[in-house]
């Protein structure tokens, strides 16, 4: 851990960032001896907060670092931040005279935030609340938030806050029905044509809506029973009001476990429109509309995905076999069901084998078979290599000389599909370093990823090799008795006595070398961009516990003769302020030449003297490049094909995607690499450094 | 010199392990036992590869030499060592060495931990030769007829560093475990265990959840064996809820928002 700043230190940073307002009456030394005493992370909060509140007033964020300590004190970092933000709120809209008022309220300020303990927000609970929902079959849920509860059968859109009651647990419950409920309303057919065909023939669509929305927590109430029996009891005490005895009259068939949507749909008859239904707490909102968008897109888009997916199964069995074509590559699928839990379940037959899908294969094909009930055969039809039409390149044509090498410049083939060849010097690569950025970034990173920083350190930790005993060793710290005894033996035999009877303590080397490959295509700009850095320094930061040896370099471009490689940090080269800046300097520029840059790396990663090495790209997964082609099927069989060479060079080939939508064609290029897909930008820069100790553990 | 001697009683499976077969693993493992091909056991942690090797080396009546290995386990741990006992200098056979001998049937359990030199005595004992050469006593041991090798190895781990080598790999046959289908595996915790169906049944979909969280949140989804162990809880009568934090969602992660969230559906399924 860092250790505490000292008094100097305090006063010299705080001079910096309150200068506008320090006079010789309010100088920079009177804050230090409430901030001295302070714990290094607090230290770190109070001077990143009163450089972001500097910004906008230094005279407030003077007033801010005096009062900090008591703050921290009673209210926590959370609750000191909120009792800032609140008083930074009221400067934006009224005066420096109010704000500052703000600011020295904590008493009262203290008393709200109490009352506010018992409410859950979403931003606590989301991670929890979609991990909980993967645990549950079927298609994979993400969760926003957003004003009200609903689906749009992809995403699960959950309240900002849920303070109903004055129970925390009893407020999650809620947060937790409605998750559940959502999930029961993709997972039980809610949004089949029929709904919406009731809402838009109804001359009261917003009343149906509510009443349906209620009509369908019971229906599928029942089915949680079954599904979840310990959270339907839960839920129990969230179903107040209870319905009146026309209302439970009406509902009374929803509680048929097997009640399907018509169900529902002829309890709407027998109910009182122009009431409000029982207001009960959970209730998950019905825009049948937006559902059948999403589910439109998602229908061909989850085809292909398939497709290439049952084609990457097809290479690896084949390749596997050892025999290419050894079948004609039929797929066949059967769908079973559960009579007990209504579970569909799928197996896939490749030429009449059993073969088992990858495990990312599985929630896909749930997803499919929840919009239409089974896989139906033109979804069997691998696609793959052999299904992209062969075509030469645009603009590949013409322009066919090898490019010209030059100083400090490095000449690379490329793959061409088409031609089945390489085309030969085809690509120029330079490299350069990353112009240095603002390495406020880095220390905003570890500002904000501070516990998960902390955790990650322990679990690198662990992965660190361990003391260990060395035998047989001419000298050490204590006598090796195996070898002694098999040197008695050999004495009594009347050979000689060897010298190597000792042991050693030694920490083993893990002898790792990783390369980390970073996409700064234009693509990437914005949140990509950011997850990368930051994935980089939490990255960082984990690998420097560790010790292996790293480097890290990204890559772009424009066209074959302008491919840029930039280095932010070399094998040997220290992790310190240098390679910082440049982790912050990232910025996304051209194009997406990958299949060079993997050529450029895996050569200088075969270099390194270590006993595994390892090629981690980072990248959007969209190959692509300038004017001569290379987008579309052309990068990716070029980038599959480094990845081939990559790995026949005893380099092991690691990729990461980041991609909103799970593109069809990955698990075909990445063919020879292993590789994981984040569907969610947020997540990235913690899955990175996940990825990195599984790979290594 | 004095050479100390296992006995092959001291290996015996005296009565019948109980083993529900999940597949053809059984015929798989008699016809490589018959053709002398040494066997391959693939899968996670925790699905019954230990309890099939037990079920085989009964039904075989071959002894079972088993070895755990870890990441300190060297080739003569394996091989034998020279012992002082009394004022003599004694040889000893290790587990291998052992095996080969009494014509057991050598189970290297998680041979992917031990130490690299170790597939270098292997590899002899997995082709055709079927020698172990004991290089200090310079004596090289035949494996009879009856001698089988089997190795388990969890391709589930995704790391680099604990990959089966090819050259190691292509000498043996390979049987995949996976998770037990449903019905399968609810009969097996049933039986192990003496909980009822229903407890059974939501042990076993308790399971399923996650293994859905495999790779996002989870290394590895929970295993027969954990299911078995929050079983016993169960029966000994601590409530099924603490049962399956204490026997499932805390041995899987400590992970605060993955435990949160495991907890949920433990909480969602009893
Ligand atoms: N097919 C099976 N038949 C009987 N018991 C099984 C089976 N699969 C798993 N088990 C149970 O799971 C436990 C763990 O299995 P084990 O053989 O130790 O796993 P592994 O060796 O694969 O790590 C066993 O003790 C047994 O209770
Ligand atoms: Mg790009």
């Amino acid at each position: 851990m860092n250790a505490r700043l000292s008094a100097s230190e305090l006063e010299e940073r705080l001079e910096d960032l309150l200068e506008a307002c320090l006079s010789s009456r309010r100088t920079a030394a009177a804050l230090v001896p409430g901030l001295a005493a302070l714990e290094r992370g607090q230290q770190d909060f109070v001077l990143h907060w009163a450089g972001v509140v500097a910004r906008s007033s230094a005279e407030l964020a003077y007033q801010f670092a005096a009062a900090a300590p008591r703050a921290l004190a009673v209210l926590g970092e959370r609750g000191a931040e909120a009792w800032l933000v609140q008083a930074m709120d009221v400067y934006d809209h009224g005066s420096m005279y109010a704000a500052s008022a703000a600011l020295k309220d904590l008493t009262g300020f203290v008393r709200s935030w109490d009352a506010q303990a018992d409410a859950v927000r979403f931003e606590d609970a989301g991670r929890v609340l979609e991990l909980f929902l993967w645990g549950l079959s079927g298609r994979r849920l993400r969760v926003a938030a957003a004003d009200e509860p609903w689906t749009d059968t992809e995403t699960v859109y959950l309240p900002h806050e849920v303070t109903l009651y004055a129970a925390r647990n009893r407020n999650f419950l809620v947060y937790k029905a409605m998750a559940a409920l959502a999930w029961a309303q993709c997972r039980f057919e809610t949004f089949a044509p029929a709904l919406g065909a009731a809402v838009e023939a109804s001359a009261h669509p917003a009343r149906v809506r509510r009443w349906l929305a209620f009509l369908e927590a019971v229906r599928l109430g029942a089915k949680l029973e079954r599904a979840l029996p310990g959270l339907a009891r839960d839920m129990r005490v969230l179903q107040q009001p209870a319905p009146d005895a026309r209302v439970a009259a009406a509902a009374a068939p929803l509680a048929d476990p097997d009640a399907p949507l018509e169900a529902t749909l002829a309890a709407l008859g027998a109910v009182d429109l122009a009431r409000a239904p029982p207001a009960w707490p959970y209730v998950v909102r019905l825009h049948p509309e937006r559902a059948q968008e999403v589910r439109e897109a998602r229908i061909g888009r989850e085809r292909e995905t398939f497709r290439a997916l049952l084609g990457g199964l097809r290479d690896a069995e084949r390749e596997e076999g050892g025999a290419p074509g050894a079948g004609p590559g039929r797929f066949e699928a059967r769908v079973s069901e559960s009579a007990a839990t209504g579970e569909r379940t799928v197996e896939l037959f490749l030429d009449g084998a059993a073969v088992s899908p990858p495990a990312d294969a599985a929630s896909l094909m749930q997803s499919i078979l929840q919009d239409l009930g089974t896989l139906p055969p033109e979804y069997l039809e691998p696609a793959g290599a052999g299904a992209y039409a062969p075509s030469t390149p645009a603009g590949a044509a013409g322009d066919d000389g090898a490019a010209e090498a030059e100083a400090g410049a490095a000449v690379y083939d490329e793959w061409d599909y088409a031609r089945r060849h390489y085309r030969r010097g085809w690509c120029v690569l330079r490299s350069r370093d990353v112009h240095p950025g603002d390495p406020a970034f880095v220390w905003r990173t570890l500002e904000r990823y501070r516990p998960q920083i902390a955790s990650l350190k322990r679990t690198f930790e662990a992965l660190r090799g361990e003391d260990r005993l060395h035998r047989r060793e001419p000298y050490g710290d204590g006598i090796d008795l195996d070898a002694a005894v098999a040197g008695l033996a050999d004495a009594a035999a009347g050979r000689e006595l060897p010298e190597r009877l000792f042991v050693r303590r030694h920490r083993t080397e893990r002898s790792i070398a990783v390369m980390f490959l970073v996409d700064m295509s234009g693509s990437t700009k914005g949140w990509i961009n950011d997850a990368e850095r930051e994935a980089l320094v939490l990255l960082c930061e984990a690998l420097e516990v560790l010790g292996d040896r790293y480097a890290i370099y990204g890559f772009s471009g424009m066209t074959r003769k302008r491919c840029e490689l930039y280095r932010v940090k070399r094998f040997d080269e220290p992790y310190g302020a240098e390679v910082k800046a440049r982790i912050a300097g990232i910025m996304p520029q051209d194009y997406t030449r990958m299949g060079v840059a993997i050529r450029h790396i895996t050569r200088m990663l075969a270099a390194e003297d270590a006993r595994t090495r390892l090629l981690v790209t980072l990248s959007d997964g969209k190959p692509d490049d300038f004017g001569d082609g290379y987008r579309g099927e052309y990068g990716i069989e070029d980038t599959r094909q480094a990845l081939v060479e990559a790995r026949r060079a005893g380099v092991h080939p690691f990729c990461i995607t980041i991609d909103e939508q799970a593109r069809a064609y990955l698990p075909h290029m990445y063919g020879a690499a292993n590789f994981v897909l984040v569907d969610d930008v947020r997540r990235l820069p913690l899955q990175v450094a996940g990825v990195y100790r599984r790979l290594t553990a | 010199m004095d050479t100390r001697a296992h006995s092959a009683d001291q290996y015996l499976v005296r009565s019948e392990p109980y083993y529900e077969p999940v597949g053809d693993e059984v015929r798989l493992f008699e016809a490589a036992h018959a053709s002398r091909v040494p066997v391959l056991l693939k899968g996670p942690t925790g699905c019954g590869k230990t309890r099939f090797m037990e079920f085989m080396a009964w039904r075989l009546g071959r002894p079972l030499v088993t070895v755990s290995c870890h990441d300190d386990l060297t080739a003569s741990d394996l091989v034998g060592r020279y012992l002082i006992i009394g004022a003599e200098t004694v040889w000893v056979d290790g587990p291998l060495a052992a095996a080969v001998r009494l014509g057991a049937i050598c189970y290297l359990d998680e041979i992917v931990e031990a130490r690299k030199d170790t597939t270098v005595v292997i590899h002899p004992l997995a082709d055709d030769r079927r020698i172990l050469p004991v290089e200090k006593t310079g004596e090289v041991l035949r494996a009879p007829p009856e001698f089988l090798l089997a190795l388990s190895y969890n391709p589930g781990y995704q790391s680099v560093l604990k990959e089966l080598k090819q050259s190691t790999r292509q000498r043996f046959v390979a049987i995949e475990f996976g998770h037990p289908e449903p019905a399968l595996e609810r009969r097996i915790v049933a039986h192990e265990t003496g909980v009822d169906e229903g407890t059974a049944e939501r042990l076993v979909r308790l399971a399923g959840m996650t293994r859905n969280l495999k790779g996002n949140g989870l290394d590895e989804g929970a295993s027969t064996r954990l299911l078995v162990h929050a079983g016993k809880l169960v029966m000994l009568g601590v409530a099924p809820r603490t049962a399956c934090l204490a026997a499932i969602a805390e041995p899987l992660t400590d992970e605060p928002e993955t435990l949160a969230a495991l907890n949920e559906l433990v909480a969602s399924v009893f």
